[in-house]
């Protein structure tokens, strides 16, 4: 069904269509619209989940967890101080192996107060064990959620995860979107059924005491077996995806134009849209230019990335997030997974868009041009349009 | 650790993805951590079960009747002794062969 | 032997509490009550090592392990749950936490959850002190109690505020049911937890649970020092059933006990001073009878 719909509302509708049971849920600047969404839907009799009005995110997500392990499929929304209120309980998901899953609006970190696009807060919890999603489209938002579900549902994987879209640019802006056929979605998503349950014919205990000398370290492992398990099946199902629903996303890694690129330019959110702009407007004045959109930063693409590598002399990496006393975090491990490769190609980070500042056309014309530049600047210097005295 | 109860995990793919109890506690012999032993005498019992009632460890089980106390699992706390109406119990040293 | 409670036990022996451990008492005549029909949520406490190391447990019963903080929240999710997925009926979903998970880290998530009306059991076993992490205090250890942050020392840094009223912060909440219990009176707790399953709503009980590692007593003592704690007064047994107040171990003036004779009993009370003992008695009297006017002002008619 064609709708037109924000990155907010597509959320709150991809929730109904993947059938989630129990929603806990607060409130926050500029997710609130898929809490009303939700509300929405459920007033006017057309989803039935049991929505619950948390009185906050920490206790969003705790509530989240264990209805998950009682065997219900979940689903909450958050951003920026919420996203960081929940970090405890994000750790607690991934232990506890709950296929949770979550639209993060991507919002800058107070002080000061900020509501704009920042990925800083999703980068924040980059090491909770969560997979995590940045969105282009509000199309995206919809299809990448439904996929979610397939994907942490797996039972070689039962990993939560995290959809993050931007302030605004996405959440708050309207487009088209196809919301695909209920029976469709029923038959790929199947049923959430999880090997142990919170269940009184069949009682566990869920998350007790593990010593040193016995294993609590096997089971952090087995959490990163399933990031591997996650990373072909993330490949795998956007494919399928595709067959079914005629969208697919590229995967892990979006790449656009980087055939036979000399330049590739690499970014998360909604800043892309723009990149491929400009990447088509100096294609068509001959320059070798193209995009990789990161488009699932855990587990993070460390192959793509050197198949991409191989083939091109310069990437430059857009961090619209900074990791204070070193430099931007894809920067960082996009440099780590190309270490040792043969003939490595020049990389270079940039940090863009702080606080929802605009990523314009020329902005990243600049950047381009400066990848030229054989001066490598330090961290603090590649601030892209800061004031600077 | 007693063998009945224990449940035989050898490598991380014996294990369930998160933890999930697969076994009884009954597997820890709590027993041993006894100093005082307690001692029922059946002569001045009066059957009333105070001493069933109040073990915080459940190791007092019921045979023709009689409380009888599960040196298996009982700590020594002496709650049973200290509750018995009839001073029917009495705390000894525990001793250490 | 004459069995004035169920034989049945839904917890296993083998758990790891100390010698004499109230929390464990209170878990076993808890669960008496509740029967196998039960899950809990439990979070990080002296309760959270009790039931064993992984892969054992002492419980019978589904059991979900969750953060200090989270209780109330976890209980929410685990009711909403059991409803989307039609297994709601006859389940009874309960929240066990310590003093410390209750009044001080987790007030926020249980007075949410019961605010919103959940079908929830919240069960407060109280040591009166974070027992788990060495004895420090929480806002539910009494004035006058030594603990390893109230230390007493040459300026009688003993705790000196009274302590936080959780049960009438229940009550304010207008849910159905709220009581007080202890493991000096079994049958009562076993009662109100019968109770608790029949009603269909959120309900609060707080059972006093002595510490003999953390009272400093020796551990026979519990259910003697327990039973004091009521026939003084300091901790009186009443439930609330929607709004009306009940007192359930009556004191009768020529048999209430004095605070001392309580506080003599365990060493976290043994440097109080005359003055201090004193007031204490009088704000445990004046608590005594300002419970005892509730109950006739809302309670039944008699
Ligand atoms: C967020 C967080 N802060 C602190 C702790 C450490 N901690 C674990 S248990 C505990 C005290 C528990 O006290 P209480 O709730 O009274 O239970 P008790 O141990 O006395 O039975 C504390 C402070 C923790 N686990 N999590
Ligand atoms: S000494 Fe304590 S543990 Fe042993 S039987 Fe008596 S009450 Fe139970
Ligand atoms: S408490 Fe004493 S009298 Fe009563 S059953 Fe036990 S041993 Fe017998
Ligand atoms: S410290 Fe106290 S509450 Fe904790 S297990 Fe020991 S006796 Fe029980
Ligand atoms: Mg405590």
């Amino acid at each position: 069904m064609k709708m037109v719909l924000s990155g907010n509302e597509a959320a709150a509708y991809a929730s109904m269509i993947a059938r989630a049971e129990v929603i806990p849920a607060y409130p926050i600047t500029p997710q609130t619209k898929i809490v009303e969404k939700i509300a929405d839907l459920i007033a006017d009799g057309k989803f039935n989940t049991q929505f619950i009005k948390m009185e906050s995110e920490h206790s969003a997500m705790a509530a989240a967890i264990s209805a998950s392990l009682v065997g219900a499929r979940t689903f909450t929304a958050t951003s920026s101080q919420g996203l960081l209120l929940m970090h405890e309980m994000l750790h607690w998901a991934s232990g506890s192996r709950t296929p949770v899953v979550m639209v993060n609006i991507n919002r800058a970190i107070a002080p000061p107060w900020n509501v704009w696009a920042d990925q800083s807060d999703s980068i924040a919890q980059r090491d909770t064990g969560w997979i995590q999603f940045y969105c282009e489209s509000c199309q995206e938002v919809m299809d990448t959620t439904i996929q979610l579900y397939k994907i942490c549902e797996d039972n070689d994987v039962l990993l939560p995860a995290m959809l993050s879209e931007d302030a605004f640019y996405l959440s708050h802006t309207s487009e088209p979107v196809d919301m695909p056929d209920q029976d469709a979605v029923d038959t790929f998503l199947g049923k959430f059924d999880p090997p142990y349950k919170l269940d009184v014919e069949n009682p566990h205990s869920f998350g007790s005491l593990s010593m040193p000398h016995q294993w609590y370290m096997e089971f952090r492992y087995k959490i990163a077996l399933a990031m591997e398990e996650a990373r072909k099946k993330i490949v795998e199902v956007d494919r399928e995806y595709g067959k079914i629903f005629g969208r697919s996303y590229g995967g892990m890694l979006d790449l656009y134009r980087c055939d036979d690129a000399d330049i590739v330019l690499v970014a998360a959110g909604s800043m892309s849209s723009t990149i491929r702009v400009v990447v088509d407007e100096l294609r068509e004045n001959g320059a070798k230019v193209g995009f990789a959109r990161l488009r699932v930063f855990r587990p993070f693409p460390a192959e793509e990335f050197r198949s991409l590598a191989a083939k091109v002399g310069t990437i430059c990496v857009l961090d619209r997030s900074f990791c204070f006393g070193y430099e931007g975090a894809f920067f960082t491990e996009i440099k780590a997974a190309l270490y040792g490769i043969d003939n490595p190609p020049l990389v270079r980070g940039y940090v863009i868009g702080i606080g929802g500042r605009d990523v314009t056309r020329n902005s990243l014309i600049n950047i381009i041009n400066d990848s030229n530049n054989p001066e490598i600047k330090g961290p603090v210097d590649t601030w892209v349009d800061l004031k600077r005295c | 650790m007693s063998d009945e109860h224990e449940i035989k995990i050898t490598c991380y793919d014996d294990l369930q993805p998160a933890p999930v109890t697969m076994g009884k506690s009954l597997v820890f012999k709590t027993g041993s951590w006894r100093t005082m032993k307690p001692k029922i005498d059946l002569e001045k019992c009066k059957k009333c079960g105070f001493c069933w009632k109040f073990c915080p460890d459940m190791s007092i089980y019921e045979v023709d009747e009689y409380p009888v106390i599960d040196y298996d699992y009982c700590k020594g706390c002496g709650i049973c002794a200290n509750e018995c109406p009839f001073d029917a119990i009495t705390m000894l040293e525990e001793d250490l062969e | 032997m004459k069995h004035t409670i169920p034989q049945e036990e839904y917890m296993e022996r083998g758990h790891m509490a100390c010698l004499g451990c109230g929390g464990a008492h209170a878990m076993r005549y808890l669960l008496k009550g509740l029967g196998e029909k039960t899950i809990i949520a439990l979070p990080a406490c002296c309760w959270a090592v009790i039931p064993g190391v992984y892969p054992y447990s002492c419980m019978d019963i589904p059991l979900q392990y969750v953060a200090f903080e989270v209780t109330g929240a976890a209980i929410s999710g685990i009711e909403a749950a059991l409803k989307a997925k039609g297994k709601k009926d006859g389940t009874t979903v309960v929240g066990w936490a310590g003093d410390g998970g209750t009044a001080d880290i987790g007030i926020q998530a249980l007075s949410g959850a019961v605010e919103r009306g959940h079908d929830v059991k919240y069960v407060c076993y109280d040591n009166e002190a974070y027992m788990n992490t060495g004895i420090q205090r929480s806002s539910a250890t009494p004035r006058g109690a030594w603990t390893t942050t109230t230390p007493v020392g040459s300026t009688k840094a003993w705790k000196q505020t009274p302590k936080k009223n959780i049960v009438e912060i229940m009550v304010a909440h207008e849910i159905p049911y709220t009581c007080t219990a202890s493991v000096a009176y079994p049958e009562d707790i076993i009662r109100k937890a019968v109770k608790m399953k029949e009603i269909e709503g959120p309900c609060y009980m707080q059972i006093l649970a002595p510490c003999p590692t953390g009272w400093k007593y020796p551990p026979e003592k519990t259910i003697e020092i327990a039973r004091l704690a009521t026939e003084t007064c300091i901790f009186p047994i009443y439930e609330v059933t929607d709004g009306k107040y009940k007192i359930n171990k009556r004191i009768r003036d020529d048999k209430k006990k004095n605070i001392i004779d309580y506080f003599r009993t365990q060493g976290r009370f043994r440097k109080l001073d005359e003055t201090t003992i004193q007031q204490i008695q009088s704000s445990v009297d004046a608590e005594w009878e300002l419970l005892k006017k509730k109950e006739k002002c809302f309670g039944e008619e008699i």
